[in-house]
């Protein structure tokens, strides 16, 4: 329907995984394409965090394929996701609070010395140029992160994924817990990285949070997709109706969650 | 007076020196001197520190491990027993086994059975550590189990019955009888970790020359190594003015060719070897918790699990790995208190487990996991056992010994709680 020429980064083809019987994701097909933001919405349970956790390896699925780049991908475990290029950013940040904003940038992928010990200094002066250009004012790089803000926590998970080459970047939920100037530094460096080329997934419940920001939503109810559509061509009010009644608009693609009437 | 308390603030910010530790040393300088003026001066002697570090060391070895399971949120309460058992393994190999298998007496039957008890331990510590990570059972349950598992297989070795004496060489891991290193070696050995103080406050501060970051101020650099040396030699200073009573220094003289002149003999001990076991058991494993990679992903592994598993950590070896370590070492410490005791009896190391925890806990070591240091630990111990041996100076009953301890390691924790409350 949509005449995109390139291959799409990320084409997530049928992907399923259930829990206990029950059905968290059911069928989901997902694209991601280089420079785009697609926002993946739905209720607080809808199967969103699942299905991405798919892709970013902590879940190994039931069914589905991933491509990436048009090239079938096997993802089991974090670090094959990483592998892809794949970073994620999750919602409980994924920081361990009693090390420093270093130590997290580098966590399971340390630098070494010659002699197979840290190299903390090393690890420290990357970290420093990382976060110059990511956020010039972050001075406080040996303190355990649990004593740093809601957004500078924010800024040392992004600088994660940006320092490993992130091709493809997952964020869940990557504002709620950010007070407004937060919100906005996250935002910006949102669409830096976009800029970059990088393909952005954001994951939320919220979709002030993240309407703006999106080129494209791609809605989930009960485990399955209601449908996607460009956030030039609806409107939030239609997008919510896609959440809460799985309503789709008229300028939508529907999927197999979708309401029929 | 608010002036005055940001300016000491200041003081330590620039030495980079954790508040909490120090709190710890005055601690147990307090302890020390509350005991000697008690004790009418008994206490704070040469021979009282002398004995305080040699019964100490084998908790020490142990609690440097305590220190990482603590940190990943777990716990190890069969340490105490796997001491009792590894205890009878060894005493066994060198009566019974070894002697027939590499003859009576042979020069190298001490580490064999050294050896075997670290691998032994390193099995058993990590059969419970699979057991936690693959299997899914606390670690409060399985080791509580192995309390009771390896103390009744102590008693199976033997039936119960006592093994002696060890092997002459192997009692000199238990600091006893010839169990020091002298006068001079215990000299060069403090100069040599002076000048590694001095050698690595040097790189250190290059290293961060060469990268540009912040530096101490140079009077900082120059406390920390004075600190640094001031223990140092202040421990070899005890150890070198502890003397051989006279007979003893007289038999050591006749032993080594040594003429006994007419005012008699001043001998010291020296360092004594499960003391240097300990410190160096402490060294090598602060380096594992600072400057390597498993040591990274411990206390990572302790502050977010979710994390650190996401971050591609393999968190079940990772703790299969800590307890076969704590293992190891309850092997080690085995070796020191059978070698001391110069005999393998099913009861060695019971109620180890408490002092262990608590000398980790009272070190400093988060029950809430991710926090915890290795010098903490190792002065814990050092409190524990100033406690006891303070007591039995003053004349103190066992029962009341025992409820002295249980006291102050509530205490301990309780101070910990408020402690992270304020500084929160």
């Amino acid at each position: 329907m949509q005449t995109q020429q390139n291959v799409p980064l990320v084409e997530m083809r049928d992907m399923a995984i259930s829990f206990g019987g029950i059905h968290a994701v059911d069928g989901v097909d997902v694209d991601l394409y280089g420079g785009e933001v697609v926002a993946v919405l739905g209720h607080n349970g809808a199967g969103k965090s699942t299905l991405i956790k798919m892709l970013s390896g902590a879940y190994r699925g039931s069914r589905g394929d991933i491509k990436i780049h048009g090239e079938p991908a096997i993802i089991n475990t974090p670090h094959d996701a990483k592998r892809y290029g794949i970073e994620t950013i999750y919602q409980t940040l994924a920081l361990a609070d009693n090390i420093d904003a270093a130590g997290n940038l580098f966590l399971g992928r340390e630098l070494q010395t010659r002699w197979g010990t840290l190299d903390d200094v090393a690890m420290e002066a990357e970290t420093r140029k990382v976060m110059k250009r990511l956020n010039p004012n972050f001075t406080r790089f040996r303190e355990p992160v649990k004593a740093l803000s809601g957004g500078q926590r924010q800024s040392v998970a992004i600088a994660r994924a940006v320092h490993f080459n992130a091709k493809i970047l997952i964020m869940d939920e990557p504002t709620a817990a950010l007070g407004p100037q937060e919100t906005k530094q996250v935002s910006e460096l949102i669409l830096e990285l976009k800029k970059q080329g990088i393909g952005i997934f954001l994951i939320s419940h919220d979709i002030h949070d993240v309407f703006d920001l999106a080129d494209r939503v791609a809605v989930m109810k009960n485990g399955k997709l209601v449908g996607s559509a460009r956030t030039s061509e609806v409107t939030k009010d239609e997008v919510l109706g896609m959440i809460i009644l799985g309503k789709v608009p008229e300028n939508a693609i529907p999927g197999p969650g979708a309401e029929v009437d | 007076m608010e002036q005055k308390t940001s300016r000491i603030g200041r003081f330590l910010n620039a030495l980079e020196l954790d508040v909490r530790l120090l709190g710890m040393v005055l601690a147990l300088l307090a302890i020390w001197v509350v005991f000697d003026v008690l004790s009418g001066g008994s206490f704070i002697t040469p021979r009282n520190l002398f004995n305080i570090s040699i019964q100490s060391a084998s908790v020490m070895v142990m609690a440097t491990g305590m220190v990482f399971v603590i940190v990943t949120r777990n716990i190890d309460l069969s340490v105490g027993s796997i001491l009792g058992f590894i205890g009878m393994l060894i005493g066994v190999m060198q009566v019974n086994l070894l002697p027939d298998l590499m003859g009576q007496g042979h020069i190298l039957l001490w580490l064999v059975a050294l050896l075997s008890g670290i691998v032994i331990g390193a099995l058993i510590g990590g059969l419970q550590g699979a057991i936690i990570a693959f299997l899914g059972v606390p670690a409060f349950i399985v080791t509580l189990g192995g309390l009771l598992v390896w103390r009744g297989a102590a008693w199976w070795v033997t039936s119960g019955q006592t093994v002696a004496p060890m092997d002459p060489t192997f009692r000199l891991i238990g600091g006893g009888n010839g169990g020091t290193i002298g006068y001079w070696p215990s000299l060069i050995v403090g100069i040599i970790c002076c000048v590694l103080i001095i050698v690595s406050l040097v790189t250190g501060r290059q290293q961060r020359k060469r990268f540009d970051f912040p530096l101490r101020p140079m009077w900082a650099e120059f406390v920390l190594a004075g600190l640094g040396i001031t223990i140092v030699m202040g421990i070899v200073g005890i150890a070198n003015s502890y003397y051989m009573p006279a007979r003893v220094a007289k038999r050591y003289a006749e032993a080594n060719g040594i003429a006994v002149p007419e005012e008699g003999l001043q001998i010291a001990y020296g360092l004594p070897i499960p003391v240097l076991i300990a410190i160096g058991v402490a060294i090598v494993m602060t380096f594992v918790a600072k400057r390597t990679r498993f040591g990274r992903y411990v206390f990572a592994q302790g502050g977010n699990p979710e994390a650190a598993e996401l971050s591609g950590i393999n968190t079940r070896m990772m703790t299969v790995a800590i307890f076969s370590v704590m293992g190891m070492l309850c092997g080690l410490a085995s070796a020191i208190s059978t070698a001391r005791l110069n005999a393998s009896t099913n009861a060695t190391g019971t109620l180890d487990e408490l002092l262990v925890i608590a000398a980790a806990v009272i070190g400093g070591t988060s029950l809430n996991g991710g926090v915890g240091t290795i010098v903490g630990a190792v002065l814990g111990a050092l409190v524990m056992q100033s406690l006891q041996s303070g007591m039995v100076l003053l004349g103190f009953d066992a029962p009341l010994q025992n409820m002295v301890v249980g006291v102050v390691l509530i205490l301990a924790v309780y101070i910990d709680i408020v402690y992270r409350r304020r500084a929160a």
